[in-house]
């Protein structure tokens, strides 16, 4: 029987936003959700799989660097495919947020679903820099600038308070 | 005066709302996720006022232990469930609901991103993920935010070799990726009254590709005639003035055989300037182009010849097939040396029915060709039919004849 990686309150409560810095790892723009997490890990329940193979074919030495990162994207982050898989490796390797001026539009569901913060900003990037921000006062701060944030509709922000979306139904029914 | 999304959410461009959805569906792949996140919910019912589907079709039938372990309890939780389920070999969930079940003016949600296909009949149809697709089972409703509209008027008819993929790849090739995104794509202008629905699902198909959350044609003589054949009577949809975003013009009279060059399907050139480049496999179908007018125009063109490299032909749905069989379309393909696949997904995602090997170009009729998509270290180049066609035939990038 293969071990349910979805179910347990360990894994519950790592959903749930850690902290609000982290080193910039900067990638470019249009990061397609193919190139996230390719088509050939996604038949496993396991995220560990996921996790270890994020954003491989764009560059092999990433995974084990993004722990207690802050992703710095170009526009366009996480365009292509609805696999959530793609949000779910991000989070599972340890990134903190995702922050690039615009987001596919069902990657930004799925990352404030499954708990992942995003930010929508525009700020340059320097690889290793630290990146400090908050969602609830709406800025990022980088480099000793800071910069606005568009901030979340209501709906997005509960969904994130309540660490995903699964968390927010189990409350709400 | 309102865009079509926003007549059918019934809302304004910008605003938040909540919404019942008409028709949900997922598949082998985004369900397996949506299953896990309902249960976690506390799943104990499902919507009713919703019609739920479940549509086995990107890796069929299952390729090893793994996938049919996963499919096998996805199967089980339809069979238990009211959804209505279609096992492997019935076809490509969004061919599946364009063949009489999606209507004007219903809002649909698939756990996919190419749900946007079933704009092509004037409903607001847009993707999710796993996640949203759960919470849709347990309530029947999912929140929006009315996307503003970008109008894209099409005037003229095509001509020559020209097909609604070539259209498409323009449209996607001048947004860019993202030029869309947020927003919804309307296709207006006297030129989409010369479009069939086949050809309607191809651009709203690709409006994804330019980033948009649903592309949308208003349901007009022709989508009545298509839904009645299959026992539905709809009423027009006429357009309002409006105010659009931004607006982009086309003559379809101006538009010829286009190639999406790797790893970017905005990065398009005319077939002319690929000629030559030799291919190793040619993949015909998808949910953009595996219809029975792709299947019936790729056999005319191979018909009484041999093509000259690997085909993969994979029909969009059973009933697709099953017409070919019918019209005899299906033995032309066969006798013209290529091979068939079970309907549905096929290789597009990479996983079996035709994986690239390291090197190995493919010429597709799909809708990506990202990176490592089809295969690590393979290439995809997407085109029409008949350029998919013409190229089979000689082994390499060719330009379609005018027939």
């Amino acid at each position: 029987m293969q071990r349910d990686p979805l179910e347990g309150d360990l894994n519950r409560a790592s959903l749930k936003p850690r902290q609000n810095t982290g080193h910039a790892i900067c990638v470019p723009a249009d990061i397609d959700t193919d190139v996230v997490i390719a088509g050939r890990y996604l038949r496993t329940k396991d995220r560990g799989v996921w996790a270890a193979h994020v954003f491989e074919d764009l560059d092999p030495s990433l995974a084990p660097r993004l722990k207690g990162a802050v992703i710095v994207a170009g526009k366009n982050f996480g365009c292509g495919s609805s696999r959530e898989q793609a949000a779910i490796a991000i989070r599972e390797a340890g990134v903190v947020a995702v922050i690039a001026p615009t987001f596919a539009r069902i990657f930004f569901r799925n990352a404030i679903n499954i708990g992942l913060p995003l930010i929508e900003a525009e700020l340059s990037c320097s690889e290793g820099s630290n990146v400090r921000f908050s969602l609830d006062e709406g800025w990022v701060e980088s480099e000793g600038k800071r910069h606005t944030i568009r901030s979340l509709s209501p709906r997005m922000r509960e969904i994130l308070a309540a660490g995903g979306l699964v968390e927010y139904w189990r409350a709400h029914t | 005066m309102s865009t079509l999304s926003e007549r059918i959410l019934g809302a304004s461009a910008g605003e938040y709302v909540d919404r019942k959805v008409d028709r949900a569906y997922a598949h082998d792949g985004t369900g397996v996720l949506a299953l896990e996140a309902w249960k976690n919910m506390g799943g104990n019912r499902l919507a009713k006022e919703t019609e739920l589907y479940l549509q086995f079709d990107h890796i069929v039938p299952a390729n090893n232990s793994t996938t049919a372990n996963l499919q096998h309890e996805l199967r089980e939780f339809a069979n238990s469930s009211f959804m209505h389920f279609s096992d492997i070999g019935g076809g490509i969930c969004h061919q599946l609901m364009s063949e009489g079940i999606a209507l004007p003016n219903e809002i649909l949600v698939g756990a996919d991103s190419h749900s946007v296909t079933l704009g092509a009949f004037g409903a607001f149809a847009t993707g999710v993920g796993a996640t949203d697709m759960a919470a849709i089972w347990l309530t029947g409703e999912t929140w929006f935010r009315v996307p503003e509209s970008l109008g894209i008027h099409l005037a003229g008819r095509l001509s020559g070799a020209a097909e609604a993929k070539d259209l498409a790849l323009t449209y996607v090739g001048k947004l860019g990726t993202d030029g869309a995104t947020y927003q919804a794509l309307e296709f207006v202008g006297e030129g989409v009254h010369g479009l069939t629905m086949d050809e309607r699902l191809v651009l709203s198909n690709l409006s994804v590709e330019a980033g948009a959350k649903a592309g949308l044609f208003y349901a007009d003589d022709v989508t009545m005639r298509y839904l009645k054949e299959k026992g539905h009577v709809v009423i027009e949809q006429v357009p309002e003035p409006c105010t659009y975003v931004g607006e982009l013009d086309i003559d379809l009279s101006d538009i010829g055989p286009l190639v999406a060059v790797p790893h970017r399907v905005d990065t398009v050139r005319p077939v002319q300037d690929l000629a030559g480049l030799p291919i190793d496999q040619v993949f015909v179908g998808t949910c953009t182009n595996g219809r029975y007018s792709d299947l019936a125009r790729f056999a005319r063109i191979v018909k009484g010849k041999k093509v000259a490299i690997r085909t993969i032909v994979i029909p969009a749905s059973a009933s697709i097939l099953a017409e070919t069989i019918r019209t005899g379309v299906l033995a032309d393909i066969i006798e013209a040396g290529c091979t068939i696949g079970t309907p549905g997904c096929g290789p597009c995602i990479g996983y079996h029915m035709g994986v690239l090997g390291e090197g190995e170009i493919c010429l597709s009729t799909a809708n990506r060709n990202f990176r490592n998509r089809m295969g690590v270290g393979g290439e995809i180049y997407l085109a029409s039919v008949a350029t998919a066609a013409a190229s089979a035939l000689q082994g390499e990038i060719t330009v379609p004849e005018v027939t």
